[in-house]
């Protein structure tokens, strides 16, 4: 299984039926397509839709039924549209229930970076910063090193998204919870051990005494 | 409110205005005043907006034909245009947090003084902002938007200028529709009065000054 496979299958078991959920571009789009068969959540789309479906079969796309990145989507039954002030009123404001973002880096104390690379990326921070400071549970999809360095660091010399303490990070080697404020190693991929997960990470990570095996 | 052709609609904006321009990724954009805007060539504008969108697409026409001095944006990074000009100098980019920004801009149009918001709290957002201390928790202070023109698209326009919008191509529109001075609306189809029903006008006719007439 590839890296970003393990690592949606994985975040698609935090789903819950009844939940509002909003997917960030990239791995987190991905979530999407492993919603366990009895689960039902509402997904939004930050630009302005609760009920997002999948990409929409060939010749059925509308130009004005799109996610965040601007491409087609479509709605599903039961869905609704709004303008921005609801929408991000519903992600500061506490109604979203998990969100799921990229990142740089997460640091010990579980702060996200996520937003910019000084001087080579200024992509500006479009939602992430609200979604991350708003939503109840905040769920990281990202690679466990970029480059062969570690993205779970002992402080993000990157600049924060937050410095709200994330829930969950999930790599397609590790989950990392954040009990106490403190990186905590729950769960390893298949055929991942402890200390190869020690060995790629710069952060300095409790493993929990019930550390388990990703199901996937 | 007045029909206007699209020429005279554009031609009231100014060199150095500050515009508001509905869209998210080019998806409720006024293409048509995009296009005309590059045409007449007003220069040195400032625009506050979601994002640049793409080149080609939206803001991004006005981008790449070098007509915007300053963007109050959330996100430049599916234009790589607009992050040349902003590395360039050509261009400033004043990033915002998308939900701040549409709170900004919706004090502007409500009379408020701004909001305060908890996000960017501890982030470089917060720097030469003040922090308020509401009931123990921190929240920045964020100033109120407002603009000399609003260009709004809308689904549905009526000869009094109520709108209504389509799915995800509302999103900015009904929001600047309230903070610009002058309110110019394009729209997909302009119906008779009456057509669009109360409950499905989302901006009034009121706050809309100019409708550009469909040809």
């Amino acid at each position: 299984m590839d890296p970003q496979t393990i690592i949606a299958k994985r975040i698609a078991q935090e789903l819950r039926s009844g939940m509002l959920v909003n997917l960030g571009i990239g791995i987190p789009t991905l979530v999407a397509n492993y919603v366990p068969a009895d689960v039902r959540v509402f997904f939004q789309s930050e630009n302005g839709l609760i009920g997002t479906g999948p990409i929409p079969e060939e010749g059925m796309a509308h130009p004005t039924l799109t996610d965040a990145g601007g491409q087609p989507v479509t709605a599903l039954p039961g869905a609704s549209t709004f303008d921005s002030a609801v929408s991000f009123g519903l992600i500061r404001g506490g109604h979203v229930d998990m969100t799921v973002l990229g990142g740089l880096q997460v640091d010990q104390q579980g702060r996200l970076a996520n937003w910019m690379i000084p001087g080579k990326m200024v992509p500006g921070m479009g939602g992430a910063m609200d979604l991350v400071t708003g939503a109840k549970r905040v769920v990281v999809a990202m690679q466990h090193t970029a480059k062969g360095k570690s993205k779970i660091v002992k402080q993000c010399t990157l600049p924060l998204t937050s410095v709200r303490c994330v829930d969950l990070v999930v790599t397609e080697m590790a989950v990392i919870s954040f009990p106490g404020g403190r990186a905590t190693l729950i769960e390893t991929a298949p055929d991942v051990s402890t200390a190869q997960i020690l060995e790629a990470t710069e952060a300095e990570l409790v493993v929990s005494s019930e550390v388990r095996q990703m199901r996937l | 409110m007045k029909t206007v052709p699209l020429e005279q609609a554009v031609t009231m904006i100014p060199d150095g205005a500050r515009l508001m321009i509905g869209g998210f990724m080019g998806v409720g954009t006024p293409e048509r005043l995009m296009d005309e805007i590059v045409r007449q060539g007003k220069r040195n504008l400032t625009v506050i907006a979601n994002d640049t969108a793409k080149p080609g697409t939206g803001i991004g026409k006005l981008v790449s034909a070098k007509l915007v001095r300053t963007a109050i944006v959330s996100h430049i990074g599916l234009n790589r245009e607009t992050q040349q000009q902003m590395i360039a100098g050509q261009m400033t980019v004043e990033l915002a947090p998308q939900g701040t920004l549409i709170e900004r801009i919706r004090a502007g149009g409500c009379g408020l003084g701004g909001v305060l918001t908890p996000t960017g709290v501890g982030t470089v957002v917060e720097e030469g902002k003040r922090k308020i201390d509401v009931d123990g928790e921190e929240y920045l202070l964020e100033t109120p938007l407002r603009a000399d023109f609003a260009l709004v698209h809308a689904f549905l326009a009526d000869y009094l200028g109520n709108l209504a919008y389509a799915l995800t191509a509302r999103n900015f529109n009904p929001i600047i529709a309230m903070a610009g001075a002058t309110v110019i609306a394009d729209a997909e189809h302009i119906v008779p009065v009456g057509l669009i029903a109360p409950d499905h006008v989302v901006t009034p006719a009121p706050l809309v000054d100019y409708i550009v007439a469909n040809t």
